[in-house]
């Protein structure tokens, strides 16, 4: 196989698995647009997700479906419990004590995933088939690339969603304006617990689909720190631009894999996340929001 | 945001009065002495636990007093590490130049790493420092020929006039002496000019820089200064470990010391020692606690001593946060006028 190929086989791999990554920012993304709270659990919000999945699934034994049910309706009650209980009294507080908690709260989650289920790898029931997709001459792990079309329907029904619904109306306004959204009655409190539950279900899918890629660890959550730089360069405040900062951090993660070695995966997403900073605070597809002081 | 009381520093008097000078003398007197009386694994402790109080004062000043929030001071404490390591193994320099030197070089790289987002406002120098994190760390794993990868490097003891400090309690003293010259230097700096300039800076940056306050150089001053004693403390934590590797420096450590800032109390140089005394003594109280709930109750809960660890450390963070965002200081404090009427106009 020539160079050309390994090259469009590597991209295609990135791309596939960007879409999760967009998933992932996603929630990070709304629930800072509704509520100026940058999520740093996010990542322990997902892995606890597929914990959740596994256990209704594997230990209750009740199937995928059902699994998957069960998963949401636990993420989406944590999600509601963590906003009502730590963000909520912080609401007006300094933005990095709101920070701050949002990261405490993920250490939290951590602990308590692995003291509960413990530090050993668990292995979730394929959901997805491993037969592989041919697109051309190019070969795609069949996980990955079914990972990628659930991920990316989920995104652009979740963005027409926020786009054309009455509730994605209200958050947007929410996020245009707090106090004028508040006089004209829209109630910014359901906005905010909301897009919390918009942040669980994308958590959670996205949480089973990457435990079904990977395997299940209490370490499953740092992969969301990788999509802190997804969201930067996406633009903190652009729900649209997820998408494509998702595929390119995505490709780019496995293309320098390809090239320097895969341990420089890893630090990729965080080199590009600093160059962004340098070049463009706004990111891609952000709007002013960005304070030059 | 605005000025909510849990950020608003209660000015300290210019001149500290004679009672508290005494006390502090007397403090110092009973840590120099104590390695006459206490056993061997408390002096080590007691090491320990200065090396966390620099760091926790230098991430205070950032946190704290200025208000940026910093996830990587493990890594910079780490920089400081290797540097002290580096720095003798290949040039055979004394520590009396080395520490200072370890303290530059992180400040020069967290500045590297800084820069580009301290004069945005926001999260950005967040996802800055949580980068830095991350990068420096691989370069601690990865970059073989300088740092040996994950097997580390070994660092000879530290010589004062041809007197190595070889053990716990000879380097014990040369931390103490550190200790108590960066407290002091915290207060000064906080006194100073500068100090208030970074608490104009936290509390309204556009006000301070209305009236003079230059805020991106001040905010750099301020992240120069807390990488500057990561750095020293890491320099001093290599002599004591006598022993530098990349496990030492993850981002649980960078977990770590924000919580002592955040359970000392945020922007007080008090609040940054109990913090790190607190933060220090919690762990360990918990293992000899778990340790003995679990072998009474023959339960094996020494596998989940990390993730508790973890567990608590969120914990505190998040509750100190929402309940007493002034910490532990501001609880000691109350507790002092409580008893003390006299001096609670103070």
């Amino acid at each position: 196989m020539n160079s050309v190929a390994l090259f469009l086989e590597y991209s295609a791999v990135g791309i596939a698995s960007g879409g999760i990554y967009a998933l992932i920012a996603l929630g990070i993304v709304v629930i800072f647009k509704s509520s100026r709270t940058f999520n740093f659990a996010m990542g322990e919000m997902m892995m606890l997700s597929a914990y959740f999945f596994y256990t209704a699934a594997v230990t209750f034994s009740m199937g995928i479906f059902f699994g998957v049910v069960a998963a949401l309706i636990g993420s989406v009650a944590v999600s509601l419990l963590i906003e009502r209980f730590a963000l909520r009294p912080m609401m007006g507080r300094p933005f990095i004590a709101i920070v701050m908690v949002t990261f405490g709260i993920g250490s939290i989650i951590r602990g308590v995933v692995g003291m509960i289920w413990g530090p050993n790898d668990l292995q979730i029931p394929a959901i997805l088939s491993r037969s592989p997709v041919l697109l051309g001459s190019i070969f795609i792990p069949g996980k990955t690339a079914r990972a990628f079309a659930i991920a990316v329907v989920i995104v652009i029904s979740l963005i027409a969603f926020l786009r054309y619904s009455r509730a994605g109306i209200a958050l947007r306004a929410a996020a245009a304006d707090q106090i004028t959204a508040y006089s004209m009655g829209i109630d910014v409190r359901r906005v905010i617990a909301f897009s919390w539950v918009i942040a669980a279900v994308t958590g959670c899918i996205s949480g089973i689909l990457m435990a079904n890629v990977n395997t299940l660890t209490p370490h499953l959550g740092l992969v969301a720190l990788n999509v802190l730089s997804v969201v930067i360069l996406g633009g903190m405040n652009s729900i649209g631009g997820v998408l494509v900062a998702g595929f390119i951090i995505g490709w780019l993660e496995s293309v320098t894999g390809w090239i320097l070695g895969t341990e420089f995966r890893e630090i990729t997403p965080y080199i590009l996340a600093l160059l962004v900073l340098l070049v463009r605070p706004t990111g891609l597809f952000g709007t002013k929001e960005i304070e030059r002081i | 945001m605005l000025s909510q009381v849990e950020t608003t520093t209660i000015p300290t008097p210019l001149r500290t009065n004679n009672r508290d000078w005494l006390w502090a003398v007397l403090l110092i007197a009973v840590l120099a002495a104590l390695p006459l009386v206490a056993p061997r694994y408390w002096i080590y402790f007691a090491g320990l636990l200065g090396i966390n109080i620099i760091v926790t004062h230098g991430l205070n000043i950032m946190t704290g007093y200025t208000g940026l929030l910093s996830l990587g001071h493990a890594a910079f404490v780490g920089v400081g590490a290797y540097t002290v390591a580096l720095a003798q193994i290949h040039l055979g320099l004394p520590f009396y130049v080395t520490i200072p030197l370890a303290g530059v070089v992180a400040a020069v790289i967290g500045i590297a790493f800084g820069l580009p987002s301290l004069r945005i406002r926001g999260l950005y120098l967040v996802i800055a420092t949580l980068a830095a994190q991350f990068i420096l760390n691989f370069v601690f794993v990865h970059w073989q020929s300088v740092t040996n990868g994950d097997a580390g490097l070994t660092v000879q003891p530290a010589t004062v006039f041809g007197y190595a400090l070889n053990n716990e309690t000879r380097t014990y003293y040369l931390i103490l002496a550190c200790v108590v010259f960066f407290t002091i230097f915290t207060l000064n700096v906080i006194r100073s000019r500068v100090g208030r300039a970074f608490i104009a800076v936290r509390e309204r940056d556009l006000t301070a820089e209305v009236l003079g306050v230059q805020i991106v150089w001040y905010k750099l001053v301020a992240f120069a200064l807390g990488s500057f004693y990561a750095g020293v403390a890491g320099g001093l934590m290599a002599y004591f470990n006598q022993f530098v590797n990349p496990e030492q420096f993850g981002l649980l450590l960078s977990v770590f010391f924000l919580s002592a800032v955040i359970v000392g109390g945020m922007g007080s140089t008090l609040g940054a020692i109990l913090g790190a005394v607190f933060m220090t003594l919690l762990p360990e109280v918990l293992r000899e606690g778990a340790l003995t709930i679990g072998g009474t109750f023959g339960f094996d809960i020494a596998s989940i001593l990390v993730p508790l660890r973890e567990t608590i450390f969120g914990l505190l963070m998040v509750a100190f946060l929402i309940l007493e965002p002034r910490g532990l200081a501001q609880l000691w404090k109350r507790a002092r006028q409580k008893f003390s009427p006299v001096r609670g106009s103070e």
